[in-house]
Formats: structure tokens, C-alpha cells, sequence
């Protein structure tokens, strides 16, 4: 009895340990970041562009180009994710078809970013010759975010009841009536959710923009027409150059300390906007 | 069978392998109700809901013979099977209101035929809502949302959601059997005033309710319609040992 007791004890243990090593391991990243990165923190830091050769001023131009590749890649991703996920889960028959589908996008989301890099490049760089543009960056981002949102379109897809969809067509509505008024409008908001997500996974990301358009230095800031003609610059890249390529780097390593806190406070407000959205979500459903 | 509304001939219904309907001849008589009884799993609801084709959205499922409405064969190629199910409403066993407003809800039917016209959409929504035998209790409130209602009050809305479209024929899957006794009591005179209007089919598992409120029963088993005629002699005088051995309730 005694045995049985302390061997549950251990294992519950055990168990709580490992909960509490992710929490720890999580706060430790927070707080280095955070310790190291606010002392370069100012309103200087996020509104000026860097200077004497990136070891004064601040990021603003890749603060702009992050928010401009993540947006091209979530126009590119988002409506096909929800077009796709529309599709199979409301009219594909199940069959060899759709299981060939299924497995290809679950292999897409195993496809290392690197692979997407060079995909990108050869793709939308010199094939469609967007060469180093956003916009090549963007769309490449936007195929490796096309995996989470179709997963995360068609599990909210699935939360909507079934009958909904029957008591619809029983009233003599099509399916697409159907799947328009009384599908979509309750599927939407974990839909967003799912987006939100893919974005903030979008804006980290290094390796896909690294051969399609993001540059070392570039302090013209994207917009029109530049989004489909220029480099730019980006939090990520932005990061990796000032920690492992500048040529004065513990010079600049407060920089590069700032600019993580600044990547990864965008990407947990992002995180917490999908948080919201979803809790809004249920609360509605209830 | 005089004014005969619909009737099937040789109908058999599989889902996959399995064979759930068995060469079923039902006739179905305009502005009457008829009651389909029979234990769980006899095919009862499957036969229903072959009546609509609202069984086409299963998928692996296979129909063979006829079912046929005013002389027209539902499941014969190029039928407008939109069409077949505005003419032929469907209530549900479980209330399934749209998390919508109540009003919403009774006009869902008519905005996705296209209509637009505000006062004829408050019209029918009022119409349909007294229809149900719900108006009363609603009317100060057509703006909330139908999830608040209890669940009687949900599935008046359903009946009136469906009698919004003016079907024919009015199907209804066992409607009562998540309600309270008061809440029955009220859905069953309602169908008997709907019947002025209405065919109305009806499963039941309630022996009471199908004597009660049908004029036509007929017995399902094991996919099987073992027995059917007037209600009265179903009850009780049935023709068959089975038909007896159930409605008397020795199994079941």
C-alpha cells in the first residue's frame, strides 16, 4: 500500500516537474529579453532609422517591413486557407482525394523554413520574377503559413454544429446558402484565430525571406509601388545580423537585445489578439 | 386511399452495407397525421427523412424505389431537391434554433428564397409564429436571441421556422421527446390544429402520443413497416402478434 502510495507520488512528481521546466525555461528567455532589452528601449529606438553604421539610432524600417511581409502573407494565405478548408470539409466527398490533400498539407507544415527559402526564391524571385521584393518574401511566408490555416480554418469549421447545417437545407436552403449564412458566419471568428497565429509564426520567421528580399541595411521604407519593386528590412534578420554579422558586435549587442524584446513583444500581443478572439468566440457560442 | 398526399412503393434504404429499409409501401394522407412507431434502430427516423431526401447529405447512403409526392417521384434524376424540402418541412428531434434573433430565425426560410420585403417578412413571421402557438409568449421579444428560450419554447420555433416556408407536408422526428410533460402537451394540440393545414408525419416513441394525436400508424421493425392502418385499430385491435406484443409494450 505504502509502495503504491510513493510510487504515485513520484510519478505525479515527475510529471509536474516537466510542466514546470517548460514554464521555467520560457521565463528565463522572457527575462533576458526583457532585462537586457529595455535599457535600449526608447521612443527614439522605434521610430529612427539606424545609423553610424547600425550602431546608433533605431528600427523602425524593419519594424515596417515586418508588418509589410506579414500582411502580404496573410492576404495571400488567409482566403485560400478558408477556400481550402471550405472545400473539404463542406463538399469533398472523403476519398482518395481528399486523403491525398490531408497528407500533403500535413507534410507542408514539416517542411523545414529553409526548404521554403529556397522554393520561394526560385519561385516567386526568378520564375515569376518578383525578384527581391516584400512581395516575394511575403508570398513565400504566406506558403508556410497555408498549412496552419487551413488546419486551424477547418477545426473551426468543425465546431459548428451539425444541425445547424441541416436545419438549413431542410428549409429548402442550397449549400451554398447554407454554407454562407449559417456555416460561415459562426466558423469566422476561429478561423481569424487560426490566422492570427500563422501570422505571428509569419513575422519571426528568418530563413524564407532570407533569399527573397530582406536586406542588411535598406532604409527606404516600403509602401507603394516599393512593396513590389524593393528590398527591406525585417525584425528577424534585423536580430540575426546585429547578434552574429556586425562588425563591431558587442557594440551592438543592446540593439540586438532591444530588437528581440520588440519582435517578441509584436508577436505576443498577436498571440493574445487570437487568445481574445477565441474567448470571444466560445462566449458567444454559450 | 382516398387524397392520398404521398406515398412510397418498394422503398429501400442502405447505408453502406446496411440494409435499413425493407421494401416499405406507405401511404400518407393529406390533412391527416400519421405516426410512425417501433423500437429504437427500426428505421423509423431513416424512412422519415427519406421523405424530404434529407438523408442525400449522408454520405455512402443508396436509395432504391419511389417515393412519391402529389404523383411526382422525389428521387426520380433532375428532381430539385431544394424545391422537395421547402415543399416538405422537417422538425428535428433535438431543437435546433440558429444562434440568431427569434425573428431571424422564423424568416430564415423565406429570406433565402429571396425574400426582402420587410412587411411581408414581419407578416409571415407572425403568421407563423401563431401558427406554432408561440406568438403569444414571443411577440414583446423577436429580437433575442433563440438560444434563451427553454427548450419547448425552442421547438415551437422550429415548427414555426418550418411552417414559415408553407410546406405541404410537415415531418417531425420525435419532436416532443426532449420536452416536459406541459411542453408535449402543447406541441400536441398543436399538431392537431396544424393537421387542418398540413399532412403531417410523425415518429414517436410515445405510444400515448401516436394514439393520442395520429389518425394512421404504422409499426416499424427491424426496417420492416410491420403493420399499418387507423390508429384506433392499431391500438387495439392489431392484426399481428408483433404489432400487439409493442403497443402493448412487452418489448420495446
Amino acid at each position: 500500500m505504502n509502495l503504491t502510495k510513493s510510487t504515485q507520488f513520484l510519478g505525479y512528481t515527475i510529471l509536474r516537474l516537466s510542466a514546470l521546466i517548460i514554464i521555467a525555461i520560457l521565463l528565463f528567455i522572457l527575462w533576458d529579453i526583457i532585462a537586457q532589452g529595455s535599457e535600449v528601449l526608447s521612443w527614439e529606438f522605434l521610430t529612427q532609422k539606424p545609423k553610424n553604421g547600425m550602431t546608433e539610432g533605431g528600427i523602425w524600417p524593419a519594424i515596417v517591413g515586418t508588418f509589410w511581409v506579414s500582411l502580404v502573407s496573410v492576404v495571400f494565405s488567409v482566403p485560400i486557407g478558408m477556400f481550402t478548408a471550405i472545400y473539404l470539409n463542406e463538399y469533398a466527398k472523403q476519398g482518395r482525394l481528399i486523403r491525398i490533400i490531408r497528407m500533403a498539407i500535413r507534410n507542408l507544415s514539416g517542411v523545414p523554413s529553409i526548404v521554403y527559402g529556397l522554393f520561394g526564391f526560385a519561385l516567386f524571385t526568378l520564375m515569376f520574377n518578383f525578384g527581391l521584393s516584400v512581395i516575394s518574401s511575403g508570398l513565400t511566408l504566406g506558403l508556410l503559413t497555408l498549412p496552419w490555416t487551413i488546419t486551424a480554418s477547418e477545426e473551426a469549421l468543425k465546431t459548428v454544429p451539425f444541425g445547424y447545417r441541416e436545419a438549413s437545407l431542410a428549409l429548402g436552403a442550397t449549400k451554398w446558402q447554407t454554407i454562407k449564412t449559417n456555416v460561415l458566419p459562426y466558423a469566422v471568428p476561429g478561423m481569424l484565430t487560426g490566422s492570427v497565429l500563422g501570422l505571428a509564426r509569419a513575422a519571426g520567421e528568418t530563413a524564407p525571406i532570407l533569399f527573397t528580399g530582406v536586406a542588411f541595411f535598406w532604409p527606404i521604407l516600403p509602401g507603394f509601388p516599393e512593396l513590389f519593386t524593393q528590398q527591406f528590412m525585417a525584425l528577424p534578420y534585423h536580430l540575426y545580423i546585429l547578434a552574429t554579422q556586425h562588425h563591431e558586435i558587442l557594440k551592438v549587442r543592446p540593439l540586438a537585445y532591444g530588437t528581440a524584446f520588440v519582435l517578441i513583444t509584436l508577436i505576443i500581443l498577436m498571440n493574445s489578439l487570437a487568445i481574445w478572439i477565441r474567448y470571444r468566440f466560445r462566449k458567444k457560442y454559450k | 386511399m382516398n387524397n392520398l398526399k404521398m406515398y412510397t412503393k418498394g422503398l429501400n434504404f442502405y447505408y453502406g452495407d446496411f440494409h435499413a429499409l425493407i421494401d416499405i409501401d406507405l401511404p400518407i394522407e393529406a390533412n391527416k397525421v400519421t405516426a410512425l412507431i417501433g423500437p429504437s434502430g427500426c428505421g423509423k427516423s431513416t424512412f422519415l427523412r427519406t421523405l424530404n431526401r434529407m438523408n442525400d447529405i449522408i454520405p455512402g447512403t443508396k436509395v432504391e424505389g419511389k417515393v412519391v409526392l402529389d404523383d411526382f417521384n422525389i428521387y426520380q434524376k433532375n428532381t430539385d431537391i431544394v424545391d422537395i424540402r421547402r415543399r416538405v418541412g422537417l422538425v428535428f428531434q433535438e431543437s435546433n434554433p440558429f444562434p440568431k434573433s427569434l425573428f431571424d430565425n422564423v424568416a430564415y426560410g423565406l429570406r433565402i428564397n429571396g425574400e426582402r420585403n420587410r412587411v411581408i417578412l414581419r407578416e409571415r413571421v407572425e403568421e407563423s409564429l401563431k401558427s406554432a402557438a408561440i406568438w403569444e409568449e414571443v411577440k414583446d421579444r423577436l429580437d433575442d436571441s433563440a438560444i434563451d428560450l427553454s427548450g419547448g419554447q425552442q421547438q415551437r420555433l422550429c415548427i414555426a421556422r418550418a411552417l414559415a416556408v408553407k410546406p405541404e407536408v410537415l415531418l417531425m422526428d420525435e419532436p416532443a421527446s426532449a420536452l416536459d410533460p406541459i411542453a408535449t402537451q402543447k406541441i400536441e394540440e398543436l399538431i392537431f390544429q396544424l393537421k387542418k393545414d398540413y399532412t403531417i408525419v410523425i415518429v414517436t416513441h410515445n405510444m400515448q402520443q401516436a394514439a393520442r394525436i395520429s389518425d394512421k400508424t404504422g409499426f416499424f421493425y427491424l426496417g420492416k413497416l410491420i403493420e399499418f392502418g387507423e390508429t384506433d385499430q392499431i391500438f387495439t385491435n392489431p392484426r399481428l402478434k408483433k404489432t400487439e406484443d409493442y403497443v402493448t409494450g412487452r418489448f420495446g
